[in-house]
């Protein structure tokens, strides 16, 4: 199978770089899954779960905010958060989620408190998603 | 003249803090080494950034519904000075030359009748500025607590900026920090971060960014990213800063190191000198004596 680049990027660190065959990334208008040879695309990201696939078993990240960019020359994701799904607990989502919800009952305007509770809504998909994946892979 | 036990004391203390020196300067490379990995680490995402920003800017830019962030207010009124420094001293000309690049900038601003305000990140830019600046500093952030820069304090600072903005407080926004270059030479620089600007030198890639697809619109994403990009640069910058810093220090105490153990070298001499001239003194003490008997 055809393979391209990809690069995943996080503030503090080159997260992963390498060959890949597929990515499935979550944009914020829903997943997409990147093949090589794809067109030019520009997505911003929702928190969600990041699935590169290439030689061996598949990796899962957990991301969140960011975009992702295809070009001819690859795929580059930027995401302001990038852990494995292996060391992202539980608990470690559950906070971030009461502080989604916090920034929520603190939004000023209604405008803000939309945004806010999108960003809410979407943790709660990505928690109850990695929940069920990992029920699966048990 | 000093007495031999004073001379030996003064050898002592410089010894002293010739130790000092040597050990901060060791601290100091082991710092600057991971200081300059972690800037290095951040430098994908920010170039990566930058140029993705600087094609859909191009593609959005003129808009009526362009963001504050990348225009600014339109107006050229009041100046936001973004200073960052350190949190402690001891290294070298590295705060007090972002101090004074700083300075200038708000002198030469107020000659032009600009109103200039300060955002101090660091103890030592604030304790610097304050004394001639004192009405103008609207904002203090200190990095003292935790170890290193993370992401989390460049988003603090970016959101307070941002909410400045949103709230008319500034029209222009400009940085203040130590570029890099190594371990001898870090050079201050202003960088302005709004209205933000982007290398024009890519014109080429600007004509590719018509064929590229955007999810959400262009302008959402630009929405989106702006705020992100106004603290990756302040972190870029965050930790530049870091890592001149520990340069700045290291050759500081290096340089320390040196002259102490000049010092020593000289102080020893005197201290040889003294204790034969004493020497001599109480032979030709006993000798005059046995020949006068």
């Amino acid at each position: 199978m055809a393979t391209f680049p990809f690069e995943l990027v996080s503030p503090e660190r080159l997260v992963y770089s390498g060959q890949v065959t597929e990515v499935v990334v979550p944009g914020s208008e829903g997943e997409f899954g990147i093949l090589a040879g794809h067109a030019p695309f520009v997505s911003t990201l929702k928190p969600g779960i990041l699935t590169i696939k290439g030689d061996g078993a598949p990796r899962k990240l957990f991301v969140r905010g960011g975009f992702a960019e295809a070009n001819p020359q690859g795929l580059t994701v930027l995401a302001e958060t990038a852990v494995p799904l292996a060391e992202l607990r539980a608990d470690n989502l559950q906070q971030m989620i009461r502080d989604a919800q916090e920034d929520v009952e603190d939004a000023r305007d209604e405008a803000t408190k939309a945004r806010r509770l999108v960003v809410l809504e979407q943790l709660k998909s990505a928690a109850s998603a990695i929940e069920s994946d990992a029920r699966a892979s048990h | 003249m000093a007495s031999l036990k004073d001379l030996r004391n003064r050898i002592a203390s410089v010894k002293a803090t010739q130790k000092i020196t040597k050990a901060m300067q060791m601290v100091a490379a082991a710092k600057l080494r991971r200081a300059q990995m972690a800037a290095e680490a951040a430098r994908p995402y920010a170039d990566r950034l930058e140029s993705v920003l600087g094609n859909i800017a191009s593609a959005v830019a003129g808009g009526p519904e362009a963001p504050l962030l990348l225009t600014g207010t339109g107006k050229n009124q009041t100046h936001l000075l973004i200073v960052l420094t350190a949190e402690r001293g001891l290294c070298g000309a590295f705060n007090s030359s972002i101090v004074r690049l700083t300075r200038e900038r708000a002198l030469a601003l107020q000659g032009q009748g600009k109103t200039v305000k300060i955002f101090c990140v660091g103890r030592k830019g604030h304790e610097a500025l304050r004394r001639q600046f004192e009405r103008q500093i609207v904002e203090v952030v200190e990095l003292r607590a935790n170890k290193g820069v993370t992401f989390a304090d460049a988003q603090a600072i970016a959101e307070k900026i941002s909410s400045m903005l949103a709230a008319g407080e500034f029209d222009v926004a400009t940085q203040f920090f130590s570029r890099f270059h190594s371990v001898i030479s870090q050079v201050p620089t202003a960088q302005q971060l709004i209205p933000a600007t982007f290398p024009e030198a890519k014109a080429p890639a600007a004509g590719a960014a018509a064929v590229y697809e955007y999810e959400p619109e262009g302008a959402e994403i630009l929405a989106d990213l702006l705020p992100r990009n106004l603290a990756v640069q302040i972190f870029k910058a965050l930790l530049e800063n870091g890592a001149s810093e520990q340069g700045a220090r290291m050759s500081a105490m290096d340089n320390a190191t040196r002259n102490a153990g000049d010092m020593i070298k000289k102080q020893t001499l005197v201290y040889n000198r003294t204790r034969q001239a004493q020497i001599t003194k109480e032979l030709i003490e006993i000798i005059s004596g046995a020949e006068a008997l």
